[in-house]
């Protein structure tokens, strides 16, 4: 058994990467075809053709209607998966199916379930509504990472490495020297850590894109939903300016939503979709401009760090050392909780009746 | 320990705030017993494995004994 948590939600792709063109994706460990139908509904599906498991994502298999054709030996299939032709003979193999996978487009993200499809509930998906709303203007992207997914989680939720890995960005002195709150909330699934900088440099990324010349009081609140969406409610304003008030009206505060789906594709590799949404400033091309290079750039900063992070870590033993301190307080929490749900998810699947389906068939 | 006092957290919700001025973490399970700690791992252990598990004074009664 792998170690990816099993049963939940995935982020596979923006939906602006599906179309009517096939498109695939990895994710935890499952070739993944993605395709919309002419109704233009993304659908799911196995990128292994059943007969000699030539990946449907690759020329010259092509989408016809509502359909799927294999480039090599034109099995057909359905929108559901269903083989509902093959070549030279009438009679279709019952057990000529690919695996289908629930999928819900919600956010600007196409979301698959990675698990027992039983078990798939729409509602559990988590939201980052900010992402397509027409009160923010959002800028995205998605980064590929050679590296363990949960080199990435650790990475999110101690944000005190901003100090370090991205000074001259978004790190200032005061993000390491401040101290955070931690919250884990088990039954949900959800971690929070806050870290709340009353009196802060402003970094260039807030400072070229908000405007504020001087100091600002700057929020970072948190919200890891396990296992793969991560919010970072990001607030700043100049000192001395209002706070918030009690029914949430902030007229002084100047608001990003950074959002991060970290979707394992395999064991040591993992796709980092970014994006970040703000609700100030939003027809200025300029700074939507900035905003979307200063932050890849950031990420990248991460990427580098964590492909060179992946390696060292590789050729280590097992049961290699590390040393936590009070700033890994959120990222300790959510290994916890991976953990938990990782055993959780391996036991549903154990318990199910429709594992080992895609056994290979005799000649 | 202190107190239980169920109003504290929602039910299931664990806090842990950075002592001010010190390097010290303090836990608070939605139970209402919190505990001091200088190690975040040492915390979640007692954290997470509260209230079903024994307290770690407990523990080490029960190691003893
Ligand atoms: S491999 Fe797809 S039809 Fe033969
Ligand atoms: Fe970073
Ligand atoms: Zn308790």
């Amino acid at each position: 058994m792998t170690s990816f948590v099993r049963n939940q939600w995935y982020v596979a792709a923006f939906g602006r990467e599906v179309g009517r063109e096939l498109f695939a994706r990895t994710v935890c460990g499952e070739p993944i075809l993605l395709w919309r139908t002419e109704s233009g509904a993304v659908t799911a599906m196995s990128d292994r053709c059943v007969h000699r498991r030539f990946p449907l994502s690759q020329e010259p298999s092509r989408i016809v209607g509502d359909q799927v054709v294999c480039g090599y030996h034109g099995f057909t299939y359905g929108a559901d998966g269903v083989c509902v032709s093959v070549p030279g003979q009438k009679r279709v193999p019952r057990t000529a199916r690919l695996t289908s996978y629930p999928v819900v487009e919600q956010d600007s993200f196409v979301w698959v379930w990675i698990g027992e499809r039983e078990l798939a509930d729409e509602k559990l998906v988590p939201r980052a509504p900010w992402l397509d709303h027409p009160g923010y203007t959002t800028v995205s992207g998605m980064e590929p990472l050679a590296a363990r997914y949960d080199l990435l989680v650790d990475n999110l939720l101690d944000l005190s490495h901003e100090t370090y890995l991205h000074g001259g960005y978004i790190g200032t002195p005061e993000v390491a020297e401040t101290p955070i709150t931690t919250e884990v909330d088990e039954a949900a699934g959800v971690v929070r850590v806050s870290r709340r900088m009353d009196d802060a440099a402003c970094p260039p990324f807030y400072a070229n894109s908000t405007g504020i010349e001087g100091r600002i009081t700057r929020w970072q609140d948190i919200e890891y939903h396990a296992p793969c969406l991560y919010l970072l409610h990001s607030r700043v304003a100049p000192v001395g300016s209002r706070p918030p008030e009690p029914d949430g009206t902030d007229p002084d505060g100047f608001h990003m939503e950074v959002v991060y789906a970290i979707t394992p594709e395999t064991e040591h590799s993992t796709h980092d979709f970014w994006a970040v949404a703000r609700d100030f400033a939003p027809d200025d091309q300029a700074v939507t401009d900035f905003v979307h290079d200063n932050n890849r750039t950031v990420v990248l900063q991460d990427v580098v760090a964590l492909d060179v992070l992946e390696k060292a870590i590789s050729a280590e033993r097992d049961g290699y050392q590390e040393l936590s301190i009070n700033i890994d307080t959120g990222g300790l929490a959510a290994r916890r909780i991976l953990k938990r749900l990782a055993e959780e998810g391996a036991r549903a699947t154990a318990g199910s009746t429709s594992a080992g389906a895609e056994a290979r068939g005799s000649a | 320990m202190t107190a239980h006092d169920p109003a504290a957290l929602p039910g299931g919700v664990f806090r842990v705030h950075w002592v001010p001025g010190a390097d010290r973490l303090l836990g608070v399970c939605y139970c209402g017993a919190e505990q001091e700690f200088e190690d975040p791992v040492d915390l979640w252990n007692w954290l997470l494995g509260h209230p079903e598990a024994p307290e770690p004074a407990e523990r080490q009664r029960l190691a003893r004994a």
